[in-house]
């Protein structure tokens, strides 16, 4: 008998498949500050911001702030050959650059010791000083920052 | 024998059916040398293309890759700086001295000098350092041909800029290569150089 297995294959097929149909995606759909994603879809990528050219320094909003960074740094490179950063902000060329000097703490290592070169800890300096882009908020914010930092 | 009867000898010689065998040879000389002229010209073009530098995987693997993140590939406006715009000359006599130091670099392709990555990264200072005393010895002759100080729109350009270009540059005290180091492809090792 050769009926028997086809029919065994086609019938074993059918309710595969429509088990499979029923079952419904678990999408996530998760809310968040970026618009609603499902994981089964690929958002739409936001446009690309523009970084802030080049600008007089911003004003810092409490003490011990890490300074953004009020200028463009595609291209500078920080890594083990060089720190394009610091031909600018090191202290041998700040006044002919007219940089920012990186203050002492950044000469100091983790537990307070002061060092003669940059602390390995502060040598990654866009782990802390970040470029700005002409971006909304994405969520509303009601900190005040303090008077005598000059903002008002 | 006095100048001019020399010259009127030679002359005679000229207009005479014995100076035959030499026209040939001048004849020869003059046409062969247009076409020598030109084929050297035309191969002198080929070598000139982005193409032609980037057929040897040493600089395709390595300068090439980096450079494609810069600003000389891809910018606002759409204007490129290929590999010969920065590294060879335009004027013909510089571009001749040029493109006779680099025979040395198919004899450094021949010799596989810089034929892996880690070789090329452990080179990469000495080859550096040989671009950048080119480019200081020729006041960056190549950023120039395209970037002319005389047209620079300090209006137009941010504070960083126009406080080291309004100073050190037009005083001439800078050029280019000295502020604009890795523009193009990633640093060697940079300790002891200046400004670094
Ligand atoms: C070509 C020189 C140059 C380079 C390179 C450079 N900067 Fe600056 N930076 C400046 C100058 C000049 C200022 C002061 C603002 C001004 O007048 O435009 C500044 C300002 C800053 C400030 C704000 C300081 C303050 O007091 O508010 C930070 C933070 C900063 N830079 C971080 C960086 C980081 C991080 C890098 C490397 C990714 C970098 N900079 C590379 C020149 C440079
Ligand atoms: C671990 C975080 C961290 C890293 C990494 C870091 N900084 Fe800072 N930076 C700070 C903080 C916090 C401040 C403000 C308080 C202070 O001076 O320590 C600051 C202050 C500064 C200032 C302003 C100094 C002043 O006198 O007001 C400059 C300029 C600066 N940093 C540049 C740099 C540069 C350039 C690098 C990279 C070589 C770097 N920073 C790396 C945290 C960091
Ligand atoms: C035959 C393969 C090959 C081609 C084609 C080639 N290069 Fe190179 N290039 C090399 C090698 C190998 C070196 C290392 C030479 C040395 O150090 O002796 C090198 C070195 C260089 C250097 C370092 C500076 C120096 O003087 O050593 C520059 C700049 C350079 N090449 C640019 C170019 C440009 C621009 C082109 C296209 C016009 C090009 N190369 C085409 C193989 C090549
Ligand atoms: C073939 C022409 C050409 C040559 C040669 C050239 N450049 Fe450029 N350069 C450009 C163009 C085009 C731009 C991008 C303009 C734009 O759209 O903003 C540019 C941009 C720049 C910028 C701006 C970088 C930024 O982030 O805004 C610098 C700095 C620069 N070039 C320096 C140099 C130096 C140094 C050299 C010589 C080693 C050089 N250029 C050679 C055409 C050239
Ligand atoms: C004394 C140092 C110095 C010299 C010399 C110098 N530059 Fe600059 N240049 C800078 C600094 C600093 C900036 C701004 C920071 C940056 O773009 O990294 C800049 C920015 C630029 C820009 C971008 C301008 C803008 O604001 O959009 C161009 C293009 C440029 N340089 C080309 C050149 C050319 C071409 C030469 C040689 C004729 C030259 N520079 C010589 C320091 C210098
Ligand atoms: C905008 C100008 C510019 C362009 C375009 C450019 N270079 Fe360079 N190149 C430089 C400068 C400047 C140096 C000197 C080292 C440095 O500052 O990075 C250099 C260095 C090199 C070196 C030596 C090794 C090194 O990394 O220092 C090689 C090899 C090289 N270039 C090949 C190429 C090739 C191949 C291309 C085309 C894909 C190219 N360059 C495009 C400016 C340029």
């Amino acid at each position: 008998m050769k009926i028997l297995p086809i029919l065994m294959i086609t019938l074993g097929l059918v309710t595969a498949y429509t088990t499979l149909a029923e079952q419904t995606v678990n999408t996530g759909g998760l809310e968040t500050i970026r618009g609603a994603s499902t994981i089964d879809q690929t958002r739409k990528a936001d446009r690309l911001k523009r970084v802030i050219k080049d600008k007089n320094p911003i004003k810092r909003n409490y003490v011990h702030q890490p300074p953004v960074i009020p200028h463009q740094i595609r291209g500078y490179r920080v890594d083990t050959n060089s720190n394009k950063c610091l031909t600018c902000h090191g202290w041998k060329y700040a006044a002919e650059t007219g940089a920012t000097k990186i203050s002492l703490t950044h000469y100091e290592s983790r537990d307070g010791k002061t060092l003669s070169e940059v602390s390995p800890r502060r040598y990654f300096c866009s782990q802390c000083h970040v470029t700005q882009a002409d971006a909304p908020d994405l969520v509303d914010n009601t900190f005040k920052p303090i008077e005598s930092l000059g903002n008002d | 024998m006095t100048k001019e009867s020399k010259i009127k000898n030679l002359w005679e010689y000229l207009r005479s059916p014995s100076s035959a065998a030499l026209w040939f040879i001048l004849a020869i000389g003059f046409t062969g040398g247009i076409i020598f002229w030109g084929g050297f010209n035309t191969a002198l073009e080929i070598t000139n293309t982005e193409e032609f530098c980037i057929g040897c995987h040493e600089m395709k693997d390595n300068v090439y890759e980096e450079y494609k993140e810069t600003i000389h590939y891809s910018n606002r406006s759409g204007v490129r700086a290929t590999c010969p715009d920065c590294h060879v000359p335009k004027k013909w006599t510089h571009k001749i001295v040029r493109k006779i130091a680099a025979s040395k670099e198919v004899w450094g392709m021949l010799t596989g000098l810089i034929d892996t990555r880690d070789k090329f990264v452990d080179h990469r200072r000495v080859l550096a350092e040989r671009e950048w005393k080119r480019m200081k010895e020729n006041d960056s002759l190549e950023c120039r041909n395209c970037h002319n100080f005389e047209y620079m729109d300090f209006s137009e350009q941010g504070n960083r800029s126009v406080k080291m270009h309004s100073s050190a540059l037009a005083s001439g005290e800078k050029t280019c290569i000295d502020c604009h180091k890795g523009i193009a492809h990633q640093l060697p090792d940079m300790k002891g150089i200046e400004n670094w």
